[in-house]
């Protein structure tokens, strides 16, 4: 008779947890910021500083005398910081034409588990890119400082199915201050996607594919940008391990600049690492009951 | 004629079972604690659901895994998705009796033994451990500190990260009670 008693006080507690307790926002959609280089909708928290390194090697094809690729190297160096739960600010420089670049991420809205009130995570990604690679003076005479300009909008769209399952639609929309040909276009469209599925409680498969729309990159063949992931998290870091073939990680570069196919081997490997820091005295200070 | 049996026994009924005097919270406070040279964690969660039966001498706790909040915001995601698996497991419960004597009039602090089962990660341990009821001002206010250990719910750590984390979590429950009508 006592345990009835008992469980009917548990009844009652879980009846009223029922009826009082608001839906929770869904974590760990993805465990890094990146799905391999398309920015995922993960944001560091308020207070939180996250440092990326993101290293590709030369192409896979470049035969046993470059060995394999190993040789070669192109590096993007950032620093992501949450200004609010819902605002990120990052800036980085990649050694591909030595770009610096900035953003702006901000949550709109954010999936919440339980009940079906919101099923999606939408975020908003603005991005800078000023690349600084120097030309001999006779290529292009009249290259300005405003040339070397360009912006990303990206709308991240994501749904964490499961413990394991997690995808991302991101429509993008990209402006180039010039392009090389009056064919090209300077404001260019594509359509990308990315999804992870855990293989383990800390390891994942990632696969990211960016469709570029035709007609609007004309003066070079280019590809569209398909990349394979396999991420390991221990503690505070997230490893990255990629194939991809796309040399460089800023979306003005990888989603129009696409030269390598994986048909032929033009593939590059290469690494993203980012390490998670609590800087401000709010992330670290204790919890106040 | 067997109408008084029937009073009788109906009485007789109800002199002898203790009838239910519940006091109730839906804010009430579980912290858990672990210091070691590497990192210190602090998780609290400030929405526990309690109820303490004083005529009856039973209680019952719950709370949802993903009430306790870390300082460290990748802390509490890390104890989410991989340790205490909160999208299986969403709650942490308890139901258990007590004894000693806690008069519901007046004002007053009185030691008690709690002894009930937890469950925590789908496992079901029995615990057995002291705590306080105080009667305040037609409050019931409760509280218990003790110890537990991660192994014994099935919790995996793995070894990279062993050393952060203390053997023995150190538990503090704190509640304020209302009476329920």
């Amino acid at each position: 008779m006592l345990h009835a008693q008992d469980s009917s006080l548990l009844k009652m507690l879980n009846d009223s947890m029922t009826v009082h307790t608001k839906p929770f926002y869904v974590t760990g959609t993805f465990k890094a910021m990146h799905i391999v280089n398309m920015q995922t909708i993960e944001a560091p928290a308020a207070g939180s500083l996250t440092f990326v390194i993101q290293h590709r090697f030369g192409q896979l094809n470049s035969g046993i005398y470059n060995f394999f690729g190993l040789d070669n190297a192109t590096l993007r160096l950032g620093l992501d910081y949450g200004i609010t739960d819902r605002l990120a600010v990052g800036v980085g420089r990649s050694s591909y034409q030595k770009t610096y670049d900035g953003y702006l991420k901000y949550k709109l809205l954010r999936q919440t588990d339980g009940s079906e009130k919101m099923p999606l995570s939408v975020s908003i990604l603005g991005t800078f890119n000023y690349y600084t690679l120097q030309y001999p003076a006779a290529e292009k005479p009249d290259l300005t400082n405003s040339d070397r300009i360009s912006y990303t909008a990206q709308l991240l769209i994501a749904r964490k199915f499961n413990r394991n399952l997690s995808f991302q639609f991101t429509p993008t929309f990209l402006h180039y201050n010039l392009v090389p040909t009056d064919a090209d276009k300077n404001n260019v469209f594509a359509l990308c996607a990315g999804g992870r599925m855990k293989i383990t409680k800390r390891m994942s498969i990632n696969v990211e594919y960016n469709y570029l729309l035709p007609n609007q990159v004309v003066s070079t063949p280019v590809h569209n940008s398909f990349s394979l992931g396999w991420d390991i998290e221990t503690g505070g870091h997230v490893f990255q391990l990629v194939f991809t073939n796309s040399q460089s990680v800023l979306e003005t570069q990888y989603i129009t600049q696409t030269t390598g196919s994986w048909g032929n081997g033009g593939i590059y490997f290469g690494f993203n690492i980012s390490r998670n820091f609590n800087i401000t005295k709010k992330a670290k200070s204790s919890v106040k009951s | 004629m067997k109408k008084p049996i029937a009073l009788a026994a109906l009485v007789i009924l109800c002199i002898s079972s203790a009838y239910s005097q519940l006091y109730m919270t839906r804010a009430g406070f579980i912290g858990f604690y672990s210091k070691t040279a590497l990192e210190d964690i602090i998780a609290e969660n400030n929405q526990v659901y309690a109820v303490i039966d004083l005529g009856k001498k039973n209680m019952a706790f719950s709370a949802l895994m993903k009430g306790f909040i870390f300082q460290k915001e990748l802390m509490q995601e890390h104890f989410n998705e991989n340790y205490i698996e909160s999208d299986k497991y969403p709650k942490t419960t308890f139901t258990g009796s007590y004894t000693g004597d806690v008069p519901p009039d007046g004002n007053g602090v009185y030691q008690i033994k709690v002894k009930g089962n937890l469950t925590l990660h789908n496992v079901t341990k029995e615990i057995e451990e002291p705590a306080t009821l105080e009667m305040k001002n037609g409050k019931l206010l409760g509280k218990s500190e003790f110890k537990l250990k991660p192994e014994d719910f099935n919790i995996k750590i793995p070894s990279v990260v062993r050393d952060k984390i203390a053997p023995e979590i150190s538990v503090v429950i704190n509640i304020d009670c209302n009476t329920v009508k």
